[in-house]
C-alpha cells in the first residue's frame, strides 16, 4: 500500500511555498525546544567540555533515541515510508577532520550554528558575532574548495549505516544505542560529581 | 508541560575536609541556570530532548529531511559575497550552483532558521531569558570572548561545509538515522572539543 504521507523531498517539492512554510514551522519548534533545554546560553553549552553540566549531551542523546525509536516504529509498521527520506552519505575522512575542527570551534566559540541562532534571538551578542564567523568560514571553504581537490569525497562509503557496520539488524542496533545512551546518562552524572569533588579538593589544597 | 525543573538539582552538602570524594557518594553539581535575573529554570534536559526528537521526526515525515542550521549563514554569506563580486562567486565551483535557480535564500533550511529565531525568541521571552549581553566566564573580558566567538565561528563554518552539515544536520539528524558518517562526525566533535577545552579555560571559568 502506498504510504498516506509523502514528504516534500520524496515528491521533489522541497522548494515549493508549502514546503518552505512547513520548514519554518518545524523551525519554530526546533528553536523552542533548544531554548527550553538551555541551548540559548554559551556558558551552559561550553560547560559540558569541563565536565560541569551535561545538559548538552542529555538533550542531544534523548532527542536522538526518540527519533531513532520513532523511525524504527515507522519502518516496522509501514505507516511512513522512511526509505524515501533524504539519506546522508558517508565520506569518512572529511567527516572525521570536519568533526575535530568543528569541536575545537564549538568550545572556542561557545556555540554551534543552530544554538547560535537561538542565542542571537535571546540577545546574546557573542552568538551574533559567532554567526558572522560561520558565514566567513563558509566563504573560506568555498574559496579553498578547488584547492582541496576532492578531499570532501575521500573515504566514500555511499549511504552507510551502523547496522551494516556492526552486522546487526536496524532494530537490534537501535536497541543497543538506546541502552548505551541510558548508561551514558547515568555515567554523566557520576562524572560531573567526580569532577566537582576533584575541584573542591583542589580548591581546599590552597 | 511545566517550566519547573522536575529533577532534583540541589547539591548535597559536603564536609569541608578537602578530601576528594569517590564518585559513588558525591551528588552531581546543580545544573547551570540562566544568569538573567528572575529567569525561569530550564526544562529537564530529557523533556527538552524528547521534544526535540519529536520535532526531528516531524521534520522527516513532512519535509523528508532532518533539521539543519549551518546552510543559512553559508547562503547568507554567499549572497553578501555575490553582491560584492558576482562573477567570482558565480564561477566558484562550490557556491556558484546556489545561484543558478533563483535566490540561494529560497531554500527550506533558510526558512527553518527563520523559524528557529522565532521559536527561540518566544521561548526565551516567555521564560524571562532575553538579555542583551556578551556571555562569558567571570574573569574573561568582552574583547577576548567576542574575538574567540568569531574565531570559533570561522572554524565551525568551515567544518560544517566540509562535513555537509553541522550538529543539527549531521550529528542529530544523521545520528538518529544511524548513518555511519554522522556518528564519525559526532564522536570527532566531542574529541576535538574536549581536547581544546583546556586552552580556553579562561574564557569560561
Amino acid at each position: 500500500m502506498q504510504s498516506l504521507l509523502t514528504s516534500f523531498y520524496a515528491s521533489d517539492t522541497l522548494h515549493s511555498a508549502p514546503a518552505l512554510l512547513s520548514a519554518a514551522l518545524v523551525g519554530v519548534a526546533f528553536g523552542y525546544f533548544l531554548e527550553r533545554g538551555g541551548f540559548g546560553s554559551s556558558r551552559k553549552l561550553a560547560s559540558i567540555f569541563y565536565l560541569r553540566d551535561f545538559a548538552v549531551f542529555k538533550v542531544m542523546f534523548s532527542a536522538i533515541i526518540t527519533a531513532l525509536l520513532g523511525a524504527r516504529l515507522f519502518a516496522a509498521t509501514g505507516i511512513v515510508d522512511i526509505g524515501g527520506w533524504y539519506a546522508l552519505e558517508t565520506f569518512l575522512w572529511p567527516q572525521l577532520v570536519a568533526g575535530l575542527v568543528f569541536g575545537v570551534g564549538f568550545v572556542v566559540g561557545g556555540w554551534c550554528p543552530g544554538t547560535a541562532l537561538v542565542g542571537a534571538a535571546s540577545g546574546r551578542i557573542d552568538a551574533l558575532v559567532f554567526v558572522g564567523g560561520t558565514g566567513v568560514g563558509s566563504l573560506v571553504y568555498a574559496g579553498a574548495f578547488p584547492a582541496l581537490d576532492g578531499f570532501h569525497r575521500a573515504g566514500s562509503l555511499g549511504v552507510a549505516t551502523l547496522p551494516e557496520l556492526v552486522g546487526l539488524t536496524p532494530g537490534v542496533t537501535a536497541f543497543a544505542i538506546v541502552l548505551l545512551a541510558l548508561a551514558a546518562f547515568a555515567g554523566a552524572d557520576r562524572l560531573a560529581a567526580w569532577q566537582a569533588a576533584r575541584l573542591r579538593s583542589r580548591g581546599a589544597g590552597h | 508541560m511545566t517550566d519547573q525543573p522536575t529533577h532534583d538539582a540541589s547539591p548535597r552538602p559536603h564536609p569541608a575536609d578537602g578530601s576528594a570524594r569517590p564518585p559513588e557518594t558525591g551528588a552531581p553539581p546543580a545544573a547551570i541556570e540562566s544568569a538573567v535575573p528572575g529567569a525561569q529554570a530550564y526544562w529537564n534536559p530529557y523533556v527538552a530532548g524528547f521534544g526535540l526528537g519529536v520535532t526531528l521526526l516531524v521534520s522527516y515525515v513532512v519535509l523528508g529531511t532532518g533539521l539543519g542550521a549551518s546552510a543559512t549563514p553559508a547562503r547568507l554569506s554567499a549572497v553578501a559575497a555575490h553582491a560584492v563580486a558576482p562573477a567570482a562567486v558565480a564561477a566558484n565551483s562550490y557556491v556558484g550552483k546556489w545561484f543558478e535557480g533563483g535566490s540561494p535564500l529560497l531554500h527550506y533550511l533558510v526558512f527553518m532558521s527563520l523559524g528557529v529565531l522565532l521559536g527561540g525568541h518566544l521561548s526565551a521571552r516567555w521564560a524571562g531569558r532575553v538579555q542583551r549581553v556578551v556571555e562569558r566566564g567571570p574573569t574573561a573580558s568582552k574583547r577576548l570572548r567576542l574575538g574567540l566567538a568569531v574565531g570559533g565561528g570561522v572554524l565551525v563554518g568551515f567544518a560544517s561545509r566540509l562535513a555537509a552539515g553541522c550538529t543539527s544536520g549531521q550529528a542529530l539528524s544523521g545520528g538518529a538515522m544511524m548513518f555511519t558518517g554522522s556518528w564519525v562526525f559526532m564522536l570527532a566533535i566531542f574529541v576535538g572539543a574536549f581536547s581544546a577545552a583546556r586552552f580556553v579555560r579562561r574564557e569560561w571559568s
